[in-house]
């Protein structure tokens, strides 16, 4: 294609793209700081809502169960995903490899309605066996492992195979222990896949309300939660007061991931 | 993995697959048993399978909630109501995703990197307050109607919340960066030789387009489509928060037959048929992601 024509057509799908994705958050964002709760009028700046936001126990309570929640699940994503990550990338065939591939991949992707139900009905079966485990926080975070773990497993799989082995083997040449080689060259060369991986199985289950509304029991209440119903009732500017924050340390720990992967990268290059 | 004997490989490949059986596979099947149990009061709110009456086990499976499913059409206009809007919004991201994951891979450097960024970004981001977001904008007295009678354009304000309208809105919204994604991995791999060539070979820009790029990049375009029809099919939170009386999707559906209903083997005979209905489209999705790690 003439560049011309293809520079305009990438130039218009860019330009409307992205206006598309980011419109509403900037309304949201900007919304946030509205002395008014009307969305439709517009009283003047105001930092208002973002000290109601602090005051409000609900959300304070249900952030911190989240946080834990998530922190817990995300550290258990980046061991399985890892283990599972390595396995796929590193052996071409074992036994129920294909049924593995399939049950890393589907999570991704199946609906969560079905993920929250069957987990559920698993969680209730065994409760009704064994007496354990009581639904809440517990449950919450081995749900949310077993679909971050899917995730991490993708990316540390992706960045195994662009992995020199000509460097393990070289290590293990020189005399060095196997553990030694892991520890030393393996896992720091895949670090960026660790970070990020961490990161996203963290910030997934920060986000997820569907799963989490059912595999929970009356103990624990998730941030997700606690803003879907608020937000079932209309527009709350506490909500949007609690995106722009949430917003805000997103943007600062994926500029962190971004600017780790680029400085492997370069090292890599060198 | 070099210098690691049985035990370790045991370990590396057991945990994890023990642990997806147990909380990915096992639960699956404990869904297509509920299902053939009937309701009742009490916790749990399901009749065992199987009874032991003196004279050994009994089987007790019914597929009542089965034929509930079957004779009544409000689940089959559900299923095909998502089948419907997902399709619609795959289709829809395809052709706002297109022009924007060819912009990205047409750019260089520092640009294709930020532009990447900002794609993966909404990925970060709360998908409940991405979908939230479209409620004050698209309301009767929201920031569009606000906007469109200050501008003299619609004297009165449009419907546009709890429809049909914005439920296709938020899918595509929401989904859009899972179809971008793997459209721009196919379209930065396409090698820019070939479409030099058919331009030198006096092929139109259009003709180009359609018998190069599109075909080269097919693989990205089946990936992309997967990745937002499955997902979509089973929506919740967006016909939720979105859609309106007339909103008809199977996941809200199974959402209600669970929580307010409370009729838990009916919700996982629902979750049944999703399953068996996304089995051909993950089975695919799954050979598709092995094949592009054999490439």
């Amino acid at each position: 294609m003439p560049s011309r024509t293809a520079g305009w057509f990438g130039l218009g799908g860019l330009t409307l793209g992205f206006g598309f994705l980011y419109a509403p958050i900037a309304l949201l964002v900007l919304y946030s700081f509205n002395a008014s709760r009307l969305v439709t009028v517009w009283a003047g700046f105001s930092t208002h809502w973002y000290g109601a936001l602090f005051h409000d126990e609900a959300f304070g309570a249900a952030g911190l169960t989240s946080l834990e929640v998530a922190a817990t699940a995300a550290t258990l994503s980046l061991v399985l995903g890892t283990l599972a990550g390595f396995s796929m990338a590193r052996f071409a065939r074992f036994p129920g490899r294909l049924v593995f591939g399939f049950a890393l991949l589907a999570p991704l992707v199946v609906p969560e309605v079905i993920l929250g139900l069957s987990l559920l009905l698993l969680f209730v079966t065994c409760e009704s066996w064994f007496g354990w485990p009581s639904r809440g926080m517990l449950t919450i975070t081995i749900a949310h492992a077993t679909f971050g773990a899917c995730f991490v497993s993708v990316l540390v799989r992706a960045q195994l195979a662009g992995f020199d082995r000509a460097l393990e083997e070289a290590a293990l040449d020189l005399g060095a222990r196997p553990w030694t080689v892991l520890t030393r060259i393996t896992l720091p060369v895949i670090s960026p896949a660790l970070v990020s991986g961490w990161l996203l199985a963290f910030t997934l289950s920060l986000d997820d309300l569907v799963v989490a509304s059912f595999v929970t029991g009356p103990s624990a209440t998730t941030l997700p939660m606690a803003v879907f119903s608020r937000v079932r009732l209309g527009v709350s500017p506490e909500v949007n007061a609690l995106a722009t924050l949430f917003l805000c340390v997103v943007f600062v720990l994926v500029a962190f991931a971004g600017w780790l992967m680029a400085r492997a990268e370069r090292r890599r290059q060198i | 993995m070099i210098g690691l004997g049985w035990t370790g490989r045991l370990v590396l490949i057991g945990v994890p697959l023990l642990w997806l059986a147990l909380f990915f596979l096992l639960p699956l099947l404990i869904v297509v048993k509920i299902s053939l149990a009937e309701s009742t009061i009490g916790i749990p709110p399901y009749t065992p399978l199987f009874t032991n009456d003196g004279g050994g086990l009994e089987l007790r499976a019914t597929i009542a909630n089965f034929a509930l499913i079957a004779g009544d059409d409000l689940y089959l206009r559900a299923y095909l109501g998502s089948l419907g809007n997902a399709a619609l919004a795959t289709a829809l991201c395809l052709l706002i995703g297109y022009p924007v994951a060819y912009g990205i891979a047409r750019s260089q450097g520092a640009r294709r990197q930020l532009l990447l960024f900002l794609i993966m970004l909404p990925f970060w981001t709360s998908f409940l307050i991405r979908v939230y977001a479209w409620i004050a904008i698209l309301e009767p007295n929201g920031l569009l109607n606000q906007s469109l009678i200050a501008l003299g354009l619609i004297a009165a304000p449009l419907p546009l919340l709890n429809n049909q309208f914005s439920v296709e809105l938020g899918l595509v919204y929401s989904y859009l960066p899972f179809m971008i994604l793997p459209l721009y991995g196919s379209l930065s791999r396409l090698d820019r030789s070939l479409i030099e060539a058919a331009a030198d070979l006096g092929a139109r820009p259009l003709q180009t387009f359609l018998r190069v790029t599109l075909p080269l990049t097919l693989p990205g375009i089946a990936a992309g489509s997967l990745l937002v029809l499955i997902p979509a099919i089973g929506e919740f939170v967006i016909p939720d928060l979105l859609g309106g009386p007339d909103t008809l999707m199977i996941g809200k559906v199974l959402w209600d037959e669970f929580f307010n209903n409370r009729d838990w083997p009916v919700a996982a005979a629902v979750a049944v048929v999703l399953v068996a209905a996304l089995a051909v489209p993950l089975l695919a999705a799954q050979r598709f992601f092995e094949r592009e790690h054999a490439a």
